[in-house]
């Protein structure tokens, strides 16, 4: 906790270090408890019915879903590409925020990271099981085979694998190397053997010796630069699936910045529902402080207006274009058979964010909690009158369309919500939510305070 | 065989103090351990700049390459589609992957120069002097090998600069 007279501090409470150490710990020591049980059979539920809903799709084929000639593309591409954008907060905040020497990403970033890593896994699932043949699904990747064919490089769709794939691997990377020194402190704590031995293992015989300490920090500022343009690129190669096709629409070279902001935005949007309910389960209410919330709150208003600018951009380029299809897609989109969709898409993304103008509204945790949840279903709602407006009428119109999801769908995507509610409830009773060492090395003041020591005066430019 | 002794601090304002001290008595130190980085650690001890962020820039530039031959080579030579009648090394379209090619290589070739350099890894079992040095302690060690000075020198030494507990343990080698 740094002394400042315009900022409010990191962590509230004189805190030690081993105040930190304990607290952050203690939902790993302690016995779970009937909620977290409960929570955790819930999500394993959902999740085995969307499980079975996939190997139903498989077994039967697509014709099980409403997608149909016309809407070739329907839920499972909307949320895979909203999936992924939920996934861009955790990096940006590790990595981006990082260079930007934002200290306050030192309390969320460890579980918004792992946020990322379960959003890009239930991402992946969609592509996959919409190529229809999931056991041929290795075939995406360029491996000399017996066809003696290669992928085609040329295709955006291609491009996704490989941003998608390097950007779970690399995250996965990013987020195990700052889990290490932490999972050393659980093994030091832990008393049973076995419980040592496994968080050794899973530490890599971590001591904190301070060469390694040297090494790690140089390497993780080199990961943040080299995460920083990878997460950027990875919505802007899903935009391409989009941009480079020929369909009004689609066919716009706003996307990459449009998608990629987008995605920071629901992203963002996503840590706040988490975060709000976990400080207050775990107990860590004076570590992620109502000041972490109004931060976030403030890039949400910032890639939020981004959002409102490139939907009017948008309308305007296709008034400007003078192109009779783009008009007619936009107009359609306004006032078509889906103009409910846009209409959700455009009250929660463009009016709601804009309400945090407000300090005290974006210091109001129930208030942010709503809009957090407005948000992600206005982002769900963008990438739904992306996918299936545009396609639903075709450049002949007896070709027109329309698309309902069949229950299916709606138990897959569920079922994706169970695999990443799974994930994150292990995780917050295996893995320190908070990365221990990092809110540590920020706290100093605190500490040298809880000693009473005098707080040695520093320069508040650095901090 | 050496003994290694070893004292802790509970601020690290006292270690880099400490350090300094130490240090301008000509007295090498084995290691120093403690919860986080400590900032300006690396500078009290004359750490020379990490090769890490070489190991990454080498690695990028051999992913890329890779990378881009490949599809230069798979769409010239390999076999030559006809795709709507596009030109065969049609370079941009193969940015994105040269360049993801280029961060997954960086990434992983820099985290596991990591773990060899510093000798971690799955399975590892560290030599643990002090099991709170991940919790608050800031611990010196010293060992009579690397210094000219005795055990009870070294040890007075250490203890001087303020450290708690100062500690004698004999290695075994």
């Amino acid at each position: 906790m740094h002394v400042s007279p315009v900022r409010e501090p990191l962590i509230n409470g004189e805190k030690s270090y081993s105040d930190i150490t304990n607290d952050v710990m203690a939902p790993i020591k302690a016995k779970p408890g009937k909620l977290w049980f409960a929570g955790l059979t819930v999500s394993v539920i959902v999740m085995l019915i969307g499980f079975a809903m996939i190997g139903y799709t498989v077994w039967f084929g697509i014709g099980t879903w409403g997608v149909n000639r016309t809407i070739g593309w329907g839920w499972s591409i909307t949320n895979f590409v909203w999936w992924v954008g939920i996934g861009h907060a955790g990096t940006f905040i590790s990595a981006i925020l990082l260079l930007f020497r934002q200290k306050w990403r030192t309390s969320i970033n460890r579980s918004a990271e792992a946020m990322t890593i379960f959003a890009v896994m239930c991402a992946g699932i969609f592509p996959l099981i919409h190529m229809g043949r999931l056991p041929l699904g290795f075939f995406i990747f360029p491996y000399p085979n017996t066809r003696e064919l290669w992928v085609n490089f040329n295709s955006p769709l291609l491009w996704d694998v490989f941003a998608i794939t390097t950007y779970f691997l690399v995250s996965l990377l990013f987020w195990y190397f700052g889990l290490i020194p932490d999972l050393g402190t659980i093994r030091d704590r832990m008393k049973t053997l076995w419980k040592k031995k496994v968080y050794n293992f899973l530490s890599f015989g971590w001591k904190g010796s301070a060469r390694h300490w040297h090494r790690h920090e140089s390497m993780s500022l080199i990961l943040a630069g080299l995460a920083a343009p990878l997460v950027l690129s990875v919505h802007t190669i899903v935009s391409f699936d989009f941009a480079t096709s020929v369909i009004p629409g689609w066919h716009t070279t706003i996307f990459p910045p449009y998608f990629v902001s987008g995605a920071v935005f629901s992203g963002f949007a996503m840590v706040l529902t988490l975060m709000i309910v976990t400080r207050k389960a775990l107990n860590l209410q004076e570590y992620i402080t109502v000041g972490h919330v109004e931060s976030m709150n403030k890039v949400i208003i910032a890639t939020g207006s981004i959002v409102g600018i490139a939907y009017i951009t948008e309308l305007f380029m296709a008034w400007y274009s003078g192109v009779e299809y783009e008009r007619y897609a936009f107009m359609n989109r306004a006032l078509g058979p889906y103009a409910w969709a846009y209409w959700i898409m455009m009250t929660c993304n463009v009016i709601s964010p804009q309400l945090l103008w407000i300090k005290k509204l974006r210091r109001n945790l129930a208030f942010t909690f709503v809009l957090s949840i407005f948000i992600n279903i206005g982002m769900w709602f963008e990438r739904f009158v992306i996918v299936v407006t545009s396609l639903h009428r075709d450049y002949l119109p007896s070709s027109w369309s329309m698309y309902k999801p069949t229950i299916v769908e709606v138990a897959i995507y569920m079922g994706t919500f169970g695999l990443f509610f799974t994930l994150f409830f292990i995780f917050i009773r295996v893995f320190p939510v908070i990365a221990m060492a990092e809110v540590k090395s920020v706290a100093r003041s605190s500490a040298r305070k809880f000693l009473g020591k005098p707080v040695k005066k520093q320069k508040t430019k650095n901090q | 065989m050496g003994a290694i002794i070893y004292g802790h601090f509970t601020d690290e304002l006292e270690l880099l103090d400490a350090v300094k001290e130490l240090k301008d008595k000509g007295i090498r130190i084995a290691d120093v351990r403690t919860p986080f980085p400590v900032h300006g650690l690396d500078a009290a001890l004359k750490f020379p700049r990490s090769h890490l962020p070489k190991v990454a820039f080498v690695a990028g530039v051999i992913g890329g390459s890779l990378g881009l031959l490949f599809q230069v080579w798979v769409f010239t030579k390999g076999w030559p589609l006809n795709i709507g009648g596009k030109p065969h090394l049609s370079l941009p379209s193969f940015v994105p992957v040269t360049f993801e090619l280029t961060i997954l290589f960086a990434a992983f070739a820099m985290g596991i120069a990591f773990l060899l350099r510093s000798n971690l890894g799955p399975g590892k079992i560290p030599d643990i002097l002090d099991e709170e040095v991940t919790n608050d302690h800031f611990q010196v060690i010293l060992t009579v090998k690397n210094n000219s000075l005795s055990e009870v020198e070294l040890a007075e030494a250490l203890a001087a600069t303020g450290a708690l507990d100062v500690k004698q343990v004999n290695e075994e080698k």
